[in-house]
C-alpha cells in the first residue's frame, strides 16, 4: 500500500463561543450559563493516498467544511493532527510551510464571494504565482492566460472582471487560481452545488480532466451523493461531526452499511418514469450545539436500540476497505 | 370538464434600460384539476416568471404584455388586481424557494396564520388559531401549539418550508404555485417534504405546478413535465414519455448530464455552450448554438408540433421513435 499523501489523525475542532458581558454578570449572580461549545468535527481519522479523490458527503451541519478548511490550513484544529507527505501542517516553519500551504489549495463553492470583484481575472489568478516567484514576472500575464485556457476560458477575457462572467465561467476562474501555484491536492468546497445541471456537468468533466493532467488528488466536498459518487474513488460520509461510513465508492452506493448512509443513498434524486414514493426519514436533523447522546443518528434511526442511546459506536471495519460506525454490525 | 388552468401565448417582458428582456415568450399549458405539473428550466429560463405571472406577482419592469391566464373559466390578466386580491392565498397559493420570503420575522407564526386566515374567511380569531393549528398538523409539525406561539428564526429551513405550505394549505386552494420548494433544503429533508406533498396534494385534490431546475427530483412526482428554455416551452408531455424517450436535444442532454451512478472517473456527457443572454437571443431556434443537430433548417424558429397525444416538441429534428429503433 502507498503512503498516504494527507492523514487526518484524530482531529477535532471545536468552536466556542464566549459569554457576553450580561451574560457574565448573570452568571455572577448565580445563573446557571456556561460558553457554549459546537463539536464541529469529533476526532475524524482519513487517510487520503495520493492521485486518489475522496469524496466527503454530509449535510448541513455535519462539519465537512469544516474539515475541508482544516486540511486547506484555513482553520487549525483543536486536537489531532494532520500530516502532508509524512510531516504535519501546523508544525513546519518558514519555506516549508509555505510550500505546504501552496501545495494544498482550496476551490470554494461561491466564486462571487471568493473572488475580488476590483480585480481583473489575469490579476486574479496572477496573483499567488507572483507573489510566491513561481513564475518570473515578466511572464505573469501570459501563464495566467494559459491557466485560464487549462479551465477553458479564451484568453481574450482575461482582463475582465468577475462580474463580467457567467457563474459557470466564475466557477472555472476559482480552479484556475487554485491551480496556479501548482498545487498537488485541491479540497472542492461544495464547488458545483450553485450551477445550473449542464453547467454542472461541464465542470464535473473540467475537475475529471484536470486530475489526469496534473495529477492531482482532491477532498470533494458536497451534499449531492450522486455528484459525489460519480467523481470519487472512496466516500466518506459525516453525520453531526463524526465520521459514520467510509469505503469505496461504487461499493458504498450499492451495499451503504450505516442507516444513514441507506437513507442518504435512498434518496438521491433518480429519473423516474413512475411515480415515487417517498420514504423519508423522519426527524430533523439535531442542533450541533446539543447533539444526542450515544450515536448521534439514533432519534432518527429506524432500527435504534438501547445501546445506541448511551455507547458511541466506533468506526470499526465491516468488510474489507469498509468502515462503519453503527452497532447493529456486532449483534450479526 | 373544462381545465383549472390554461395559459395560452403568455408574454412577460422586462423592459430595462439596456432593452426588453423577453422572459416569458409566448407559453401556453393548461391543468386539470388535481394534476401535477413539473416546470422545469435551467436559470434564466423563465419558469419562475411563468410562476409569478399567474399570480400576477411580476414587479415592475415587467409587465405581462401578452397572451391570457384563464383560471376556472375567468382571465386573470383581464381581471386585474381585484380580483386577484380574491384568488390569491384562497384559490391558488404559491410556496417559495425561500420561506424566509413568505414569514415575516418579526411575527409569530400564529399571528401570521390567523391573519392569512381571516383575510379570506369571516371566522373569529379562536377558530381561525384552531384552523391554523390543523394546518400544522397536516403537515407533521409535532408540538404545534408551541410552534405557533414561536417566531420564524427560531424554525430550521425545512420546519419554515412547512410552515409556509401549512400556510400555503389554509385555505385548501385549487392551485397551488410552488417554486423551487426544496432546492435549499438537505436531501433528508427534502425528501420529507416531497412525501408530504405528494399525499396533501392527493388527499385535497388540489392540482400543483413544481417549478424546479432538478428533473430529476420532479420525475417521481410529477404526472406531466414541461420543459422551458429561453422564455419557451421546448417539451411538453406526460412524465414517463420524456424521461424515457427525451424527445428534444436540449431535454436529453439535461437528462444526460446528471450524474446516475454510471461508472464514475469517466466524463459526463455534457450540453457544451452555455443558456443565451434574454437581451441578446439568438435568431431561429433558440438552442441551436448549443445543439449538436442544428443546421440551417432551425432557423426560423420551429412551433411546438405535437408528435404524439398530449406531447409537444419544438424542434426541426427531434430524438423520434423510429429512429432510436433503426439506430440500434
Amino acid at each position: 500500500m502507498t503512503e498516504p499523501l494527507l492523514e487526518i489523525d484524530d482531529v477535532s475542532k471545536r468552536f466556542t463561543t464566549e459569554l457576553d458581558i450580561a451574560e457574565r454578570m448573570a452568571r455572577r449572580l448565580g445563573a446557571d450559563l456556561a460558553p457554549k461549545t459546537v463539536h464541529a468535527v469529533d476526532r475524524v481519522n482519513l487517510a487520503i493516498r495520493p492521485g486518489e479523490v475522496m469524496g466527503l458527503v454530509g449535510e448541513s451541519g455535519c462539519g465537512k467544511s469544516t474539515l475541508g478548511r482544516m486540511v486547506a490550513g484555513l482553520l487549525s484544529p483543536s486536537d489531532g493532527r494532520i500530516r502532508y507527505r509524512g510531516r504535519e501542517i501546523g508544525t513546519l516553519d518558514g519555506a516549508e510551510a509555505r510550500d505546504a500551504a501552496l501545495k494544498i489549495q482550496m476551490v470554494f463553492q461561491d466564486p462571487m464571494s471568493s473572488l475580488n470583484p476590483r480585480l481583473r481575472v489575469r490579476d486574479i489568478v496572477g496573483e499567488a504565482p507572483r507573489v510566491h516567484r513561481i513564475v518570473p514576472r515578466r511572464e505573469v500575464a501570459a501563464y495566467a492566460e494559459e491557466m485560464l485556457a487549462q479551465v477553458g476560458l479564451d484568453a481574450a477575457t482575461s482582463k475582465r472582471y468577475p462580474h463580467q462572467f457567467s457563474g459557470g465561467q466564475r466557477a472555472r476562474i476559482g480552479i484556475a487560481r487554485a491551480l496556479a501555484v501548482k498545487p498537488d491536492f485541491l479540497v472542492c468546497d461544495e464547488s458545483v452545488a450553485a450551477l445550473d445541471v449542464s453547467i454542472q456537468a461541464q465542470v464535473l468533466n473540467l475537475f475529471v480532466r484536470l486530475r489526469e493532467e496534473f495529477d492531482l488528488t482532491y477532498l470533494f466536498i458536497s451534499h449531492d451523493l450522486g455528484v459525489v459518487e460519480h467523481i470519487s474513488d472512496r466516500i466518506a460520509v459525516m453525520y453531526l461531526g463524526r465520521l459514520v461510513e467510509l469505503g469505496q465508492a461504487e461499493d458504498l452506493l450499492a451495499r451503504p452499511n450505516h442507516p444513514y448512509t441507506q437513507a442518504l443513498v435512498a434518496e438521491i434524486p433518480t429519473f423516474s418514469t413512475e411515480k415515487k414514493v417517498y420514504s423519508a426519514i423522519k426527524g430533523e436533523i439535531p442542533s450541533p450545539l446539543k447533539p444526542p447522546p450515544g450515536c448521534h443518528f439514533h432519534p432518527r434511526c429506524p432500527h435504534a436500540h438501547e445501546r445506541c442511546r448511551v455507547e458511541v459506536p466506533a468506526l470499526k471495519e465491516v468488510a474489507p476497505g469498509r468502515l462503519s460506525a453503527c452497532h447493529l454490525n456486532d449483534a450479526a | 370538464m373544462t381545465k383549472l388552468l390554461e395559459i395560452e401565448g403568455l408574454q412577460t417582458h422586462f423592459f430595462t434600460r439596456d432593452g426588453v428582456a423577453k422572459a416569458v415568450d409566448g407559453v401556453s399549458l393548461s391543468l386539470d384539476r388535481g394534476e401535477i405539473l413539473g416546470l422545469v428550466g435551467e436559470s434564466g429560463s423563465g419558469k419562475s416568471v411563468t410562476g409569478f405571472s399567474i399570480l400576477g406577482l411580476v414587479d415592475p419592469p415587467g409587465r405581462v404584455v401578452g397572451g391570457r391566464i384563464v383560471f376556472d373559466g375567468a382571465d386573470l390578466v383581464a381581471g386585474g388586481e381585484r380580483m386577484m386580491r380574491g384568488l390569491r392565498g384562497r384559490r391558488i397559493a404559491m410556496i417559495f424557494q425561500d420561506p424566509m420570503m413568505t414569514l415575516n420575522p418579526v411575527l409569530r407564526i400564529d399571528t401570521q396564520m390567523i391573519e392569512t386566515v381571516r383575510a379570506h374567511a369571516d371566522v373569529s380569531r379562536a377558530a381561525a388559531r384552531e384552523r391554523a393549528r390543523e394546518a400544522l398538523v397536516r403537515v407533521g409539525i409535532s408540538s404545534p401549539d408551541e410552534r405557533l406561539e414561536s417566531y420564524p428564526h427560531q424554525f430550521s429551513g425545512g420546519m419554515r418550508q412547512r410552515v409556509a405550505i401549512a400556510i400555503a394549505l389554509l385555505h385548501e386552494p385549487d392551485l397551488i404555485i410552488a417554486d423551487e420548494p426544496t432546492t435549499a433544503l438537505d436531501v433528508t429533508i427534502q425528501a420529507q417534504i416531497l412525501s408530504e406533498v405528494q399525499t396533501l396534494c392527493a388527499e385535497a385534490g388540489t392540482a400543483l405546478i413544481w417549478i424546479t431546475h432538478d428533473l430529476a427530483v420532479v420525475s417521481g412526482l410529477a404526472d406531466r413535465l414541461a420543459v422551458m428554455y429561453a422564455g419557451r416551452i421546448i417539451e411538453a408531455g406526460p412524465t414517463a414519455g420524456i424521461i424515457a424517450r427525451p424527445a428534444h436535444p436540449y431535454t436529453k442532454g439535461l437528462i444526460e448530464s446528471v450524474p446516475q451512478g454510471k461508472r464514475h472517473g469517466t466524463l459526463l456527457k455534457q450540453i457544451g455552450g452555455m443558456t443565451p443572454s434574454l437581451l441578446h437571443l439568438p435568431r431561429g431556434c433558440k438552442f441551436a448554438p448549443r445543439c449538436p443537430r442544428a443546421d440551417a433548417a432551425c432557423d426560423p424558429e420551429p412551433p411546438l408540433a405535437e408528435i404524439a397525444a398530449g406531447r409537444g416538441v419544438r424542434c426541426v429534428h427531434p430524438h423520434l421513435e423510429a429512429e432510436e429503433s433503426a439506430a440500434s
